[in-house]
């Protein structure tokens, strides 16, 4: 084998280096909260020396370039050299989000360095007291030929403890030209006394040939200090310099030799990064539980494959008690096989303490982050969308939930605020909360903003609820200045929306004078939903679970024709509508009267609705098929299912027909 | 054809010289900091090791120390895989015992020539 293609460890490479990123950035954010911990600070350097040591062995210099200064900073701190403060902690968290920037870089094949990764260079450099010139030269040890050398070598008794063998070394030498070796047996002690781990030979070596005094000299790196060496020209007066050359020392300058960087193996233009198809990492044991399921269900196939060939109408127990099995089996293997794309939510979480960090320095406020149920796992892709509207939510949180200090003295709380990222499972769903501890809505505000820009007439009467469903509206905003922080051009709308398209939604609650909690409701995946089957006519549709509230047989007389069209019935304290899903997607064969169907109560996040269905079939999952892909975009659904016997069935977007549904009542 | 020790927490960078080794025909074992290589060593008898300084849970330099206490791995040669260049760091890898050091950055090519060198 002659090249090795390091291109096929960049992935790894860049994995495990952004891992280190963020456990130097995690262990920063520790020191800034005044954590002493001495591991901090060598957590941190470790981390910066790998991804040196990775940057340039997989061929990204300026990356290495670049970190090495880090490294030289984080050196001193190590060392106590130097005192770890504000200041310093702030440059290295910049340098962390720099190398960010550069791994992101290197991922796309576009050039690592740039004016911002260059100017921190000189930061970083300048505080441990250095200036870079452009391109330091190394220096390498002129080369100095003669026609021969005489070598004296002899190793310390204890050179071959060390694992350095004298016979390779007499080999190497013999590499580079014609050798004759004399040994020196006169320090051989008698037999009885002789050690065999040790080494008592010496050898007088006369190397013919045109050889630098450095490449003998990097033979014997490293025996330095294990033996007694000279090397002296054959031809002594042709090289009067080497006339003061001393027994036992080695030229200096073999340290200045340049490790070649192997742009040459690793073309750029080859890295793994840029099919970013994405991957997962599992666990082992996820994977070992998938072989185990997957022999179960070797065994089931094989216990039901009896059947085929004599069926005996005795043995139909055991018949069903296969399918009962297979099926239990199958369930198992699908759980497991969604688990594979389930990542714990730190993962999302991990990016909060430095957006805190840097917003409440920002913004003069004293915030105490807590998190918890980091390791409660979301769908990949659930998990992949969820962060920016988590961001957001943290922004406002900070922006404008929590009170600055004076404010918070001055209303009997503590200085400092309290905001807490929650993450757990609540029945088939992961629930996320934002709690913070501040001033709660402001509902005047609330209010006047809405009337002023026309989303409610003045003087109506709204409920707590109603008021906080205003901050949702789009182009919503209380805030008097746009602060570079929250007004982003984004909204609450479009952090709802962002959920709602992932199948869950958004909730608020809030208390005036003691805080805010907005609570997101999230599906454990995408990709399969549990939904009820109910019959509609000749169809069958499927209503996902999550959105049931419950479903009712209504009396003809609950039902009140509305002037205008549509009906509403009677639910707990409201009115719903009621939306006959045979009239909304026009199935033939379905029931007509009220009494002889059942009406399912929906909800989304912007409302109930009942729906008019001819009866339940069943709980059933439905592994989610998209219609637009095959057919096209239809309103009020949201996918499409094969059921078990072949047929398809359409599932219900709830919010969609929620929202269909206000529209006609408005029109 | 040796047996050798990969030593580094670095995945990529084990991974690199696993697998570079492998090629050459070598049999490969790989351990992520020297705690793990200690345990893995005792038990086993390697013809070479090469290992990381910077680790966590116990530093290549420490781990050398503890391998040549053994009688087995007396005059095993043992290799550090160093970024440090100079002087000072490579002594105190050749005082805790190790054989020679390897430089990163290196590639395969060196890596190879190496333990060649090493392995004679």
């Amino acid at each position: 084998m002659s090249t090795v293609s390091l291109a096929q460890f960049h992935q790894v490479f860049f994995e495990e280096s952004l891992e280190g990123l963020d456990a130097m950035e995690a262990a920063l954010l520790a020191l800034d909260q005044g954590d002493g911990d001495a591991e901090l600070i060598h957590r941190i350097f470790r981390a910066a020396h790998s991804i040196k040591g990775g940057a340039a062995t997989f061929g990204f210099p300026e990356m290495a370039a670049f970190t090495h200064e880090a490294e030289s900073l984080l050196d001193e701190l190590r060392d106590g050299r130097r005192a770890i403060d504000g200041p310093i902690i702030e440059l290295l968290l910049r340098t962390v989000d720099c190398l960010r920037g550069m791994f992101d870089r290197a991922q796309a094949g576009q050039p690592l360095a740039d004016s911002e990764s260059e100017n921190l260079r000189q930061q970083l450099a300048a505080a441990v007291g250095r200036t870079i010139v452009a391109t330091a030269g190394q220096t390498i040890t002129g080369p100095l030929a003669t026609n021969g050398w005489i070598i004296q070598f002899r190793p310390h008794l204890g050179m071959l403890a060390g694992g350095n063998d004298p016979l390779r070394l007499l080999r190497e030498l013999a590499e580079l030209g014609t050798l004759s070796v004399e040994a020196q047996l006169d320090r051989v002690p008698t037999l009885a006394v002789l050690d065999p781990a040790e080494c008592h030979l010496g050898w007088r070596i006369e190397l013919a040939g045109t050889v630098t005094r450095d490449a003998i000299t990097s033979v014997f790196e490293w025996v330095e200090g294990e033996c007694d060496l000279s090397i002296e020209p054959v031809s002594v007066v042709a090289s009067p310099i080497e006339q003061g050359s001393a027994v036992g020392t080695l030229d200096k300058g073999i340290d200045a030799a340049p490790a070649p960087i192997m742009q040459n193996i690793a073309p750029k233009n080859a890295a793994a990064g840029s099919n970013d198809a994405g991957s997962v990492r599992v666990g082992i044991d996820k994977i070992d539980s998938l072989i185990d399921l997957v022999g179960e269900l070797v065994i089931t196939q094989a216990m039901l494959d009896q059947f085929r060939e004599d069926f005996d109408p005795t043995r139909l127990a055991l018949l069903q008690q296969g399918l009962a099995q297979l099926a239990r089996h199958t369930r198992t293997l699908q759980e497991s096989v969604m688990g594979i794309r389930m990542l714990p939510i730190g993962s999302v979480f991990n990016r909060f303490p430095r957006l805190v960090r840097d917003l409440s320095q920002k913004l003069g406020k004293q915030v105490k982050l807590e998190m918890v149920g980091e390791n409660t796992e979301l769908d990949k892709t659930v998990l992949e969308k969820i962060g920016d509207p988590l961001v957001h939510l943290v922004r406002n949180a900070i922006d404008h939930g929590l009170e600055t200090p004076e404010k918070r003295r001055a209303a009997g709380k503590q200085e400092s605020g309290t905001l807490r990222l929650e993450a757990f499972h609540r029945g088939g769903s992961i629930v996320v909360e934002i709690v913070d501890d501040g001033a709660g809505l402001n509902r005047e505000a609330i209010v006047a903003k809405a009337v002023q820009k026309g989303l409610i007439p003045t003087g109506e009467n709204l409920s707590n609820d109603a008021v906080n469903e205003l901050i949702f509206q789009p182009g919503f905003s209380t805030a008097a200045t746009t602060t570079d922080l929250s007004g982003r051009g984004v909204g609450m709308d479009v952090v709802r929306r962002n959920v709602v398209d992932l199948g869950g939604n958004v909730a608020i609650t809030s208390h005036p004078g003691r805080g805010t909690t907005f609570t997101i409701t999230l599906p454990l995946t995408l990709a399969i939903i549990d939904g009820l089957s109910a019959a509609v006519g000749n169809e069958c549709y499927i209503v996902p679970l999550v959105s049931i509230v419950e479903s009712v047989q209504l009396r003809a007389d609950a039902v009140r024709s509305v002037i205008g069209g549509g009906e509403l019935f009677r639910f707990r304290d409201a009115y719903l509508p009621i939306v006959r899903l045979h009239e909304q997607f026009g199935c033939v064969g379905a029931r007509q009267h009220i009494e002889d169907g059942l009406v399912i109560v929906v909800e989304a996040d912007t409302g109930r609705v009942g729906l008019f269905i001819d009866e339940l079939i069943g709980q059933q999952q439905a592994v989610v098929k998209s219609l637009e892909a095959n057919y096209r975009r239809v309103e009020g659904i949201s996918g499409a299912t094969v059921l078990a016997d072949g047929s398809v069935a359409l599932i219900i977007d709830v919010a969609g027909l929620v929202r269909m549904q206000s529209r006609r009542r408005a029109a | 054809m040796a047996k050798i020790l990969a030593v580094d927490d670095s995945a990529s960078m084990r991974g690199m010289v696993a697998f570079t080794l492998r090629g050459a025909g070598h049999e490969v074992s790989e351990a992520e900091n020297g705690q793990l290589a200690l345990d893995t060593a005792r038990g086993a008898r390697f013809d070479l090791v090469l290992a990381d300084v910077n680790m966590p849970v116990m530093d290549g330099l420490s781990m050398v120390r503890e391998l040549r206490v053994l009688p087995e791995y007396k005059g095993v040669p043992i290799l550090m895989l160093t970024t440090e260049s100079n002087t000072e760091k490579k002594m105190e890898g050749k005082a805790a015992g190790a054989t020679g050091w390897l430089v990163k950055p290196f590639d395969p090519e060196q890596l190879l020539a190496t333990v060649r060198r090493v392995l004679g």
